[in-house]
């Protein structure tokens, strides 16, 4: 699935960023492929707020669209 | 080390909202504007340090090309001969990679662990001595706001060493010549095709592998210096989360520009400057400088109208500038300082993202158009930190057209006060349908892709008094200053044009415009040649003559959309050259006159209507104007990048 999919409060694993400069500029924040994160608000048809750690990024949706994820329960 | 030596070349550098200002303020002791999100610290501020030089860099994630910040600060950090790196406690994952990459660019380093009393209000407890052991280089703890730990870091800055570099760097850095310097082979290694370019070389592509082993390292490092001691809970965290969702968040923004309003709208534009303006200035100033002004010259001559008349230079001057715009420049300023520092601005970007949409911007535009509120020119050049030429373009657009500045919209805002709340609506509807269809269209026309939105959610956190005051104090101190020969001049040249019958003509020439299309009296035409000099000079000279309400309204309809003021105009032709700069100048005077002449027109059609109120009537071909443009949004399909 995609990132925009995922519902407030889902562990996510990050599959695969295709954007090569999105990806390198992710990974600065921690989140590489592999990583996990945490949804924390999805603003409805809006940006993604994913969260690891004590930090929080917001995501557009046209980005989120792109980045796949995996469900991690 | 004598005077003539250069000395070290110490470069602060750090992500954004970590407290470096602070810190470049306690080592200089400069006052340096902090503010609580990217993209502020475009300029590059150096002071000095005993002998040696302090540059402050703007807050960047790594160093590559990424984007303008990040190039010029990679400018500075790799010319640096000591990089003190400041690092927030708090969010150590995020930034100990940009130390890691510090480190491996064979700099000597100093990280200063910074915001430590937060980390421990948290719950994390930062093991310092096994952090120093993992990258090799001294870290000192500090709280830049409370001073704990600054003492030590004027000692400890000496102290900085070259670090452990990752072994996948130390393993390629031997296939690069020995004439580059060591920093630039880590950027070659990355891929930087800048810095390449400069050796004539070819950049590598190990920047997924060296950045893919950089944050497995940090991660580890992490792991084996922060112990979670307990869950602390991070203050407004329920807040925040409101702050982002539609149903609370527009009610909470909302409820944020009315207050806003009340405080600068109402209290500071109305009882300060009725006090300042009218009773200080009007009363008390202007007659004394006409007296003392009088022993000198007489009144009614030519130079005693150009000193002390209508337009006189120091009447009319001191009047404006101290009298009507300073306390609204300091009140706006005031209230953006405490918007930046509590971290609200990025929230209002990603509230507002999806609306954006339909103008081809993202959420972050938010904040150059937030901060045009405050001063156009400022926000023109905030717009460098959108993502792509395209959105750049737009905002500009959008800002030199439709965004009043905080001067501008006080003067406004008093106008309208006095004209009742029906006009107040009415004038908010065009502004706002010019601002909507300006968008709709641009993103309609203006060719290329606009990036989706990517920002980082500071902690909220309550402004600190002294920060706020001293920051609004100090840009309001130099807009002031750079705002004052201007205004001389501008009274100056009014004067003589005044005196030499120059102005009468030119507004005879313009009436065609003035009074026929715009429906203004002919005076009209010296508040618009005010209004390039200064767009709140313009519209404070649409006080000097007796209007309509409803001339009123078209005329503040006009100033508003009419040119940016000098000093914007060459920022534009600064980032946009000569002939787009041109191009845009040009367009947003002719939108103002077509808009200010529009809404003319409708009135006085509406008038000869018998039985309808002409607000009414206007506020309904608005709005059917509105739906149409946003229809026209909607036909287009929605962007899939």
């Amino acid at each position: 699935m995609t990132l925009d999919k995922c519902k407030k409060g889902q562990k996510i694993k990050i599959m695969n960023i295709p954007n090569e400069i999105i990806r390198s500029q992710a990974i600065r924040f921690g989140i590489s492929e592999g990583a996990v994160v945490t949804c924390e608000e999805v603003v409805p048809a809006g940006p993604v707020v994913v969260g690891m750690y004590k930090q929080q990024i917001a995501i557009g949706r046209n980005l989120a669209k792109s980045i796949s994820v995996e469900l991690i329960n | 080390m004598n005077e003539l030596s250069p000395g070290k070349n110490i470069v602060l550098v750090g992500n954004p909202n970590v407290g470096k200002s602070v810190v470049f303020n306690y080592l200089t002791g400069r006052y340096v504007d902090v503010a609580n999100f990217p993209g502020t610290t475009t300029n590059v501020i150096c002071g000095r340090f005993g002998c040696d030089a302090v540059t402050d860099t703007p807050g960047i994630y790594g160093i590559s090309s990424f984007n303008e910040e990040e190039k010029i600060a990679r400018d500075i950090v790799l010319h640096g001969d000591i990089l003190v790196n400041i690092v927030d406690a708090v969010h150590l994952e995020r930034d100990l990679f940009l130390t890691q990459q510090l480190i491996d660019t064979g700099i000597p380093v100093l990280v200063v662990l910074n915001m430590i009393d937060e980390a421990e209000q948290h719950g994390l407890k930062v093991d310092i001595k096994v952090l120093q052991e993992l990258l090799g280089v001294p870290v000192i703890a500090t709280s830049a706001v409370s001073g704990r730990g600054m003492p030590q870091l004027k000692e400890a800055i000496y102290q900085a060493r070259v670090g452990r570099v990752l072994p996948q760097v130390q393993e390629k850095i031997g296939e690069l010549p020995d004439q580059v310097p060591r920093p630039d082979k880590l950027l070659i290694l990355e891929g930087d095709q800048y810095v390449a370019g400069k050796y004539k070389l070819i950049a590598r592509n190990y920047r997924d592998e060296i950045y893919g082993a950089r944050r497995r390292w940090v991660n580890e490092l992490v792991a084996m210096s922060v112990r979670e001691t307990g869950r602390g809970q991070a203050l407004g965290a329920a807040l925040g989360r409101w702050m982002i969702q539609p149903v609370t968040g527009i009610p909470l923004l909302i409820f944020t520009l009315w207050a806003i309003y009340q405080l600068v709208g109402v209290f500071v534009a109305q009882t300060v400057v009725g006090f300042t303006e009218e009773t200080i200035m009007v009363q008390y100033f202007q007659p004394l400088a006409r007296y003392l002004a009088g022993h000198l010259v007489a009144p009614e001559s030519a130079v005693g109208k150009i000193l002390v008349g209508q337009f006189g230079v120091v009447t009319m001057t001191v009047t404006y500038l101290l009298g009507l715009l300073f306390p609204l420049v300091l009140g706006f300023n005031l209230v953006l300082a405490v918007l930046e520092d509590t971290g609200y601005l990025p929230r209002i970007a990603t509230l507002l993202d999806r609306m954006l949409m339909v103008f081809g911007l993202n959420g972050q535009a938010v904040i150059p158009l937030v901060l045009g509120f405050g001063c156009v020119t400022m926000a023109l050049m905030s717009t460098r930190l959108l993502g792509s030429v395209r959105e750049r373009r737009i905002a500009t657009i959008i800002l030199a057209l439709t965004v009043p500045c905080s001067a501008q919209l006080a003067i406004i805002a008093t106008m309208l006060a006095g004209l009742g709340p029906g006009y107040a609506v009415i004038y908010g509807l065009i502004i706002l349908s010019v601002f909507i269809s300006g968008g709709v269209l641009l993103d309609k026309f203006v060719p290329g892709k606009s990036s989706s939105l990517w920002i980082d959610l500071p902690p909220l956190r309550l402004p600190r008094l002294q920060n706020v005051l001293q920051k609004s104090w100090h840009k309001s101190k130099e807009f002031i200053l750079e705002a004052t020969p201007l205004f001389a001049l501008g009274a100056l040249a009014l004067g003589l044009l005044d005196v030499s019958g120059a102005l009468e003509a030119i507004e005879n020439a313009l009436i065609p415009l003035t009074v026929n299309w715009l429906g203004l009296p002919k005076e009209a035409a010296s508040g618009f040649i005010m209004g390039v000099i200064r767009r709140e000079f313009g519209t404070a000279g649409l006080f000097s003559f007796p209007m309509s309400d409803l001339q009123k309204l078209v005329a503040l309809t006009t100033i508003t959309l009419f040119v940016p003021c000098v000093a914007s105009a060459m920022v534009i032709f600064k980032e946009w050259g000569w002939r787009e700069g041109s191009l845009i100048w040009l367009g947003v005077i002719f939108m103002a006159f077509l808009v200010g002449g529009t809404v003319n027109q409708l009135l006085h059609l509406f008038i000869s209507i018998p039985h309808t109120s002409p607000l009414t009537m206007l506020a309904g071909v608005i709005i059917l104007w509105l739906v149409l443009i946003l229809g026209l949004s909607w036909l287009k399909p929605a962007h899939d990048k």
